[in-house]
């Protein structure tokens, strides 16, 4: 796995992305690839930009400059639900779950926006079996199956961050986004999903932001470091590691508050 | 249990409002196919109301179209056919619903609220200072739509009892209809939307087709009940379209509730029977009914709740932007 295969498929690419705020590049020429088989983690210090990037791939900003494909296709100008339809799915660091609604009810909402007819007009939205498989077995995946019935809100705050990935799980992506999965859990909480990320490495492209180290160094396959908007490092984790410049720049600054991996 | 109570209470009330025409003098029959209609306008507003979370300020404007609509397809000396008008004046409203609704729903919150209250006024001001059906004194319908197949009459709305149980029909089919989109993937689909719109969006939901979909079969709805009231009064005026109306709907909705099909019937029945009451009691009845109103919404703070979060968003609905500068600022 740590071979990051040449030969693999590229399922999504950003080419030269920016993303401007006013004067501020929060996102500054970036470019990398997701390939399909693999976990390709993005690390950095706060700031970073790494959030605006999982956006800009997602849709949710659109980019001043730079092309995004998928799949080979130019997706650069495509609305976020149509990236959603053509199989990306991504999680939040800031929590966005329908608070109010049962825990079950958001991964059905999730699985239904995926399912066959998700905008039917007639027949009750409750009962299309292969949507409530796909919400069930959501659920199970990320241990939440015990607390289905209650209200989202309700759920403690590592929970919630179970919930925001099984809704992403439920839409059955080929291509996932995590911004920062683990950030707010106990340790169990996450190991469970440190290893059902890895779980997810085959037959996935997976682009992971995270801040703990020790699972990025766990699960990438390959690491990108961005400092202020830019890509200072790419490649193998073993020698992104070793760069000086990433040691300079952020894990010598940063490593002990950061987990300290390094 | 709840389900069985529920099935007794719309039993009696189906029991009550088939009854009702038989026991009661013409007077309250016409009051009570004036609450029905207007029952349906405001079951109507709640689909993008409080399903859709959308606060709609032109709501009049459909309703009135509708009215229009049978106006202006109404000979002078003869009667409309139903099948005929009636399509024609639901298309109308859904074909304004439509424009209207694909310009407005670019907008978000309060100035959603501001934009649909224009072009309502829009509506208003085109047919009061233009010459359409009379202008601004509005224009009578002098004959009932009729409803004939190949010179059978099958309906005489001439009669109260007939015009009643043709708008009853109107509003048992109306909250059939939202009931089943209310429970249907699409309308489920509507509700996230509201709920937590970026994230229905990353999950897939087309969001400007889904609250345009139901912005068009609000505004047809509307449209219904319009074309019902021009041919119970048997006149249309301006006022049908304006702004007004569309506030004293807004707060059917919200005393009968956001979050059910048919909670706006209700408010419909309190605020013109409270109407009613008063306007036979005193002469300042549209200031005491404006107290009265203020002091139920207030009584109802959950109503208004949803109405402040439809127009001002959720009081922690922080775009990821503040987000990621509060945490970039506090980790
Ligand atoms: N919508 C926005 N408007 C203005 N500035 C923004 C916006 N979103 C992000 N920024 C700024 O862009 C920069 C990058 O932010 P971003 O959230 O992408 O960083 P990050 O790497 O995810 O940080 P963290 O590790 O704290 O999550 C920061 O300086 C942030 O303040
Ligand atoms: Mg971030």
């Amino acid at each position: 796995m740590s071979e990051a295969g040449h030969s693999q498929t590229v399922s999504l690419q950003a080419i030269s992305l920016s993303k401007h705020f006013g004067g501020l590049s929060a996102v500054a020429d970036v470019s990398l690839d997701v390939h399909s088989d693999e976990i390709h983690a993005v690390i950095g210090p706060n700031g970073a930009g790494k959030s605006t990037l999982i956006n800009l791939l997602s849709g949710d900003m659109q980019a001043s400059a730079g092309a995004i494909m998928l799949d080979g296709r130019n997706v650069t100008r495509l609305a976020a639900e149509r990236r959603a339809g053509a199989g990306m799915g991504r999680s939040y660091q800031k929590t966005t779950i329908f608070q109010q609604s049962s825990v079950y009810q958001n991964v059905r909402l999730a699985a239904q926006a995926h399912s066959k007819a998700p905008l039917r007009m007639f027949g009750s939205a409750m009962s299309d079996v292969a949507v409530n498989d796909a919400a069930h077995a959501a659920l199970v995946r990320t241990g939440l199956a015990s607390r289905a019935a209650m209200p989202a809100n309700k759920l403690s705050h590592g929970e919630q961050r179970q919930l925001e990935i099984a809704m992403v799980l439920a839409t059955g992506p080929r291509i996932i986004l995590l911004d920062e999965p683990l950030a707010g859990m106990g340790l169990q909480e996450a190991r469970r999903i440190v290893d059902l990320i890895a779980s997810l490495r085959e037959g996935h492209a997976v682009l992971l932001v995270e801040h703990d180290m020790d699972a990025v160094f766990e699960l990438a396959d390959r690491l990108t470091v961005m400092q202020d908007g830019r890509v200072i490092a790419s490649g193998l984790p073993g020698e992104v590691r070793t760069d000086p410049a990433v040691r300079a720049a952020y894990l010598g600054a940063h490593g002990g508050a950061d987990g300290g991996a390094a | 249990m709840a389900a069985y109570r529920t099935i007794i209470a719309v039993a009696v009330l189906l029991a009550v409002a088939l009854a009702l025409p038989f026991t009661v003098p013409t007077y309250y029959v016409q009051f009570a196919s004036k609450v029905l209609i207007m029952g349906i306008l405001a079951m109507a507003l709640n689909l993008v109301v409080g399903f859709g979370g959308l606060v709609s300020l032109c709501h009049a404007a459909f309703f009135g179209l509708g009215g229009y609509a049978l106006a202006l397809a109404t000979p002078k000396y003869d009667p409309a056919s139903f099948f005929v008008s009636f399509p024609f004046a639901v298309g109308s409203a859904a074909l304004a619903a439509l424009i209207i609704g694909a310009l407005a729903l670019r907008t978000r919150g309060v100035y959603f609220i501001m934009v649909t209250l224009a072009f309502g006024e829009m509506l208003f001001f085109l047919f009061h200072d233009t010459a359409i059906a009379g202008g601004s004194d509005g224009t009578f319908i002098n004959y009932k739509p009729e409803v004939a197949i190949a010179g059978t009459m099958l309906l005489d709305l001439d009669r109260p009892l007939v015009f009643y149980f043709a708008v009853l029909t109107c509003l048992l089919a109306t909250i059939a209809l939202l009931t089943m989109l209310v429970r249907s993937p699409f309308g489920h689909a509507l509700a996230a939307a509201r709920d937590n719109e970026r994230r229905a969006r990353s999950l897939g939901f087309p969001i400007f087709r889904l609250r345009l979909t139901a912005f068009v079969i609000s505004g047809a709805i509307a449209g219904v009940a319009g074309y019902l009231a021009a041919a119970q009064f048997g006149y249309v005026a301006p006022q049908m379209l304006g702004w007004h109306l569309s506030a004293t709907v807004l707060v059917m909705v919200l005393i009968g509730g956001l979050r059910s099909v048919a909670g706006p019937l209700i408010g419909a029945f309190v605020l013109l029977g409270l109407e009613e009451v008063l306007k036979t009691a005193t002469e300042y009845w549209k200031l005491i009914e404006g107290l009265v109103v203020i002091a139920i919404v207030l009584a109802l703070p959950d109503g208004m709740r949803h109405l402040l979060i439809a127009a001002f968003g959720p009081a922690n609905d922080d775009t990821p932007t503040v987000t990621s500068v509060a945490e970039a600022k506090h980790v």
